[in-house]
């Protein structure tokens, strides 16, 4: 297992320095002269010529890049934020636990909400349950996080004025965001839950449970879950990308001080340091997710766990399995 | 018998395959129409184009005709979904902002859609040194969730409709190529593929002629699920201001601008809400009836 | 001797889109403590549904036992609740998956998964005891107990099913189900489950019914067999009835079909056609489509079960006939 997330880190390393080039490539592209945007529009050319010059930016694109990387690397450092002069690392990392905070209450959400919903629907199929889950499922699926926000805001705070509506002091103010955030995830998985279950349900081995005189719920909540729950993982991970993304509207239609807040005021104020700065930090959380979710996986399939160690037994099989999951990975993405 | 027909007649092979591509898709149809709740998706669908392509004709007032002495009109028989902080007919801005968003979420998973396929059908196709190439690109990109992808790069193009289409069309690759690789793996090495190289057939030829039309269905399948993706990141970018400028009518900035009137006039959201919400169920319901009929096996 | 398992007049159907589909009907026979009988027929001849009966595991929503009676030691298992069920399923009656690949639970050690049975059967054992027994029963069936925390994919299909036995042995069942255990193995490991089989059964006096479409594995364990075709029984009768009396037309052209080593010129006659539609079936014989011997009557009038001799049982016209004219 070790050496199996070693591999998986070292793995990350490429990808991640495509991510910051992207991003590079995209700053360098990006409108305005950064100099000028420090020192504002009002400053002496000499003033912006010497800053150009110790900002490196009269520098060719790939001594840029790689004074830039090494900048990441070493120091940590994204480059100065236009408005405030600070590091944009600083900046950003400020107002990382927020966003943290808010993305994993959206999880939090659309698990607790997705997956006990999608066993009961599964469990009892063409129920009425089932019927008003699917549709209200179809219906999160079909809401943008702002919609969503604003039909919250609508309902909760000024017509049953119950909750507030913006701001970030208590619990309360986390409620209305975690749901908005949470819903169209919590479809996502619901459904995702329901089918899988109902895939599972009608295998072999949940009839053996049944033979051995189990009773249901051990052989639904049990026999059955373990395995359903392994699709679910990668759903919930692919969601937490859209959890990421979605926070940023969130934070915006809350006025939550994240890191999403932070992005969407710089994009007025032309503060492009502080944007890419912000997409560079959340892609590499996104990457640790997808990481923790892989590590997760093979907690619970124990057929990935011996791929992972690398058994030697049945490694027929098991490179069998493994190309079987890929596709089914691939069908999913 | 087909084997008899086959050796009598050498045209058959050809007769055949044309007999079964078509039914594949004649089948499909059969069973979306038998399929009541794709088929509403579909009909929302085309009343939601129509909409927006006759937005001159069926629309009562100019998607700009301000007016501030008639501003936050309630609903009524002049204006049935009521008129903004300008005074412009919200229901008008209603259907010209279907023409904008169905435009971007089209164009926008098209470009998406082409470029994924052919980078797919490379990597697939060729295997080895250039899928490898492809696929990493493939990861970095699917590294950053899709509407911050489409954020940093509008950020960096600047606002406008072609930069916000081609700022979600980026982050759509990934998908397409990962399905057009999948399903191409999966033919590249059936038997008639090997008869086409070995009677001389080039490259492209195989890959257009014979390869593609066998991953055409899953393509299908993602973009038709893929335009509803497109749309809320499309209405999402204009909601947080890179997107579609004012005064174009596009229901993510007729939201965000109608906000912070929401305590007060409730009509102002409501209506560009329920469009967009409108828009992606039915798209969402199309595109899931789309793939039940194209894949039953996937049911 | 005293009728251990009695199943009179079974009814099970299944509710489908194509409308109703009668999976088993009219079922009747009986096994009596340590016998084995043999329930033969081809594949959707409704042998597993009538299994699954005797277990009240017909996979509901849409299958239900219509009518009919389990009698198990003179107690009728489909009135009985759900409670009292869980408590004979895997301990005095316990039942063997046809494919093993899919039967065991992959996420579940396969010790965990002897050792559950165990559990649910015998409160009082520690989870020591249980864990133990456990090893036994793969010691028994010729696994290493040092495998106990090894998962079914590690498995090749016959160790597998030699898991599934373990499972269904544990708790000395006094009637094992055995849903042709060994289709999915190769011929090799067939022999050694079916000796495993037959050898566990001896030493724990169990009864058994073995679902099979291989007559040559009947021959070899069964006390009695039951010829099943589209949810009937056709033919019922000691192994020497079956084998040497055959009566049913539908048996006979079962042993025609299966190559037959000492004569070597004599071809395979293959029965015509195909089973009917278990929603749509003939009003007559169901088997009279098929039949190259049938009568006129046989298109319309179906046929009552005849006790041709004592014990072997016949559902034909033909025969019936045939008995009445002798007299």
């Amino acid at each position: 297992m070790l050496k199996y997330t070693l591999k998986r880190l070292l793995m990350m390393i490429p990808v991640l320095l495509g991510v910051s080039f992207v991003v590079f490539l995209l700053m360098y592209i990006s409108p305005g002269d950064p100099a000028k945007m420090i020192l504002g529009e009002m400053a002496e050319a000499q003033e912006v010529e010497a800053l150009r010059e110790s900002l490196g930016l009269n520098n060719g694109f790939w001594e840029r890049f790689f004074t830039y990387m090494k900048d990441i690397v070493l120091y940590g450092d994204l480059g100065i934020s236009y408005t405030t002069r600070e590091p944009v690392f600083t900046e950003v990392m400020e107002r990382f636990p927020v966003t943290l905070r808010l993305a994993s209450s959206g999880v939090l959400v659309a698990l607790l909400i997705g997956v006990p919903c999608g066993i009961i629907a599964a469990t009892r199929q063409y129920s009425i349950f089932d019927h008003v889950a699917t549709v209200l499922s179809l219906l999160g699926n079909s809401m943008p996080a702002f919609w969503m926000g604003i039909l919250l805001i609508l309902v909760f705070s000024v017509q049953l004025g119950l909750l507030p509506s913006s701001g970030y002091s208590s619990a309360e103010y986390m409620i209305l965001p975690a749901l908005t955030l949470g819903t169209s995830s919590a479809a996502v998985i619901m459904r995702m839950t329901r089918s899988s279950m109902l895939e599972v349900i009608r295998q072999d081995y949940i009839r053996t449970a049944r033979s051995k005189g189990q009773r249901e719920s051990i052989v639904i909540y049990f026999h059955a879950l373990k395995n359903a729950l392994i699709p679910v993982i990668t759903a919930v991970g692919l969601q937490f990308g859209m959890l990421l993304g979605g926070s940023i509207l969130t934070e915006t239609i809350f006025s939550i001080p994240g890191i999403g807040k932070l992005m969407v005021d710089s994009i007025k104020s032309r503060n492009y340091p502080v944007v890419q700065g912000g997409v560079l930090i959340l892609a590499v959380v996104f990457s640790f997710v997808n990481l923790g979710v892989d590590l997760l996986y093979a907690f619970v399939d124990p057929r990935i766990k011996s791929q992972y160690k690398g058994a030697k037994k049945n490694r027929k099989a098991a490179e069998e399995e493994q190309e079987e999951d890929e596709e089914d990975l691939e069908e999913e993405v | 018998m087909a084997e008899e027909t086959r050796k009598n007649n050498p045209n058959a092979v050809e007769d055949i395959s044309m007999y079964k591509k078509q039914s594949q898709f004649v089948q499909a149809w059969d069973r979306l129409r038998k399929n009541k709740v794709a088929i509403a998706g579909l009909v929302i669908l085309v009343i939601l184009i129509l909409g927006g392509i006759f937005a001159e004709q069926l629309a009562p007032y100019g998607y700009d005709d301000q007016d501030v002495m008639r501003r936050f009109t309630a609903p009524c028989r002049e204006f049935p979904f009521g008129t903004d902080n300008l005074g412009r007919c919200i229901y008008s801005r209603i259907l010209y902002g279907a023409r904008i968003s169905l435009l971007i979420g089209f164009v926008a998973t098209g470009m998406g859609a082409v470029a994924g396929t052919i980078l797919g059908a490379f990597a697939g196709y060729y295997g080895s040194k250039t899928d490898n190439i492809i696929m990493r690109f493939c990861d970095v990109l699917q590294a950053i969730p899709s509407l911050l992808l489409a954020i940093a790069i509008a950020a960096a193009l600047g606002s406008g409709l072609f930069n916000m289409m081609l700022a979600i069309s980026i982050g759509a690759i990934p998908r397409y190529a990962r399905t057009v690789r999948a399903s191409i793996l999966t033919v590249k090495d059936q038997e008639f593929i090997e008869a086409a190289h070995a009677i001389g057939a080039s490259d492209a030829r195989i890959i257009l002629k014979h390869i593609f039309p066998n991953c055409l269905a899953p393509i299908i399948v993602q973009v038709t699920l893929g335009v509803a993706g497109s749309i809320i990141n499309a209405a999402s970018l204009s909601f947080i201001g890179l997107g579609v400028q004012a005064p174009t009518a596009e229901w993510g900035s007729m939201l965000s601008a109608g906000r912070q009137y929401v305590r007060d006039y409730w009509f102002v959201v409501m209506f560009p809400g329920l469009a967009i919400m409108t828009t992606i169920l039915s798209l969402n319901l199309f595109g899931d009836g789309l793939r039940d009929a194209l894949d039953p096996k996937l049911k | 001797m005293e009728k251990f398992l009695d199943i009179r007049d079974l009814n099970v159907e299944f509710k489908s889109d194509r409308g109703t589909v009668k999976a088993v009907n009219h079922v009747s026979f009986h096994i009596n403590k340590g016998e084995t009988i043999g329930l033969v027929g081809e594949t959707g001849a409704g042998k597993t549904t009538t299994a699954l009966s005797i277990m009240k595991l017909v996979p509901g929503p849409h299958g239900k036992i219509k009518s009919g009676e389990v009698l198990f030691e003179g107690e009728d298992l489909l009135k009985k609740s759900e409670k009292d069920m869980r408590k004979i399923r895997g301990g005095k009656i316990s039942m063997i998956f046809q494919d093993p690949m899919t039967s065991l639970n992959p996420v579940v050690t396969v010790g965990d998964q002897i050792a559950e049975v165990i559990k649910l059967h015998n409160e009082k054992k520690s989870r020591q005891e249980m864990k133990e027994k456990a090893k036994q029963m793969l010691e028994l069936v010729g696994i290493p107990a040092s495998r106990y925390g090894d998962y079914p994919h590690q498995f090749s299909g016959g160790m597998k099913q030699r898991v599934v036995i373990a499972i269904a042995l544990a708790c000395n069942p006094e009637l094992l189900i055995a849903d042709e255990p060994t289709t999915a193995l190769d011929v090799t490991i067939q022999a050694q489950v079916l000796e495993l089989m037959a050898k566990l059964k001896k030493e724990l006096n169990t009864s058994m019914i073995l679902i099979t479409h291989d007559l040559g594995v009947v021959a070899g364990e069964c006390d009695h067999v039951a010829i099943m075709y589209a949810g009937e029984i056709v033919e019922y009768g000691s192994l020497k009835d079956i084998y040497k009396e055959t009566k049913h037309p539908y048996t006979i052209g079962l042993f025609r079909s299966i190559p037959n080593v000492d004569k070597k010129d004599t071809r395979l006659i293959p029965i015509p056609g195909l089973m009917p539609d278990p929603a749509n079936l003939p009003k007559g014989c169901y088997f009279a489509p098929r039949c190259q011997n049938k009568l006129p009557e046989c298109d319309t009038c179906h046929p009552e079960t005849l006790e041709v001799s004592p014990g072997h049982f016949v559902k034909c016209l033909r025969v019936q006939k045939e008995v009445e004219s002798h007299g």
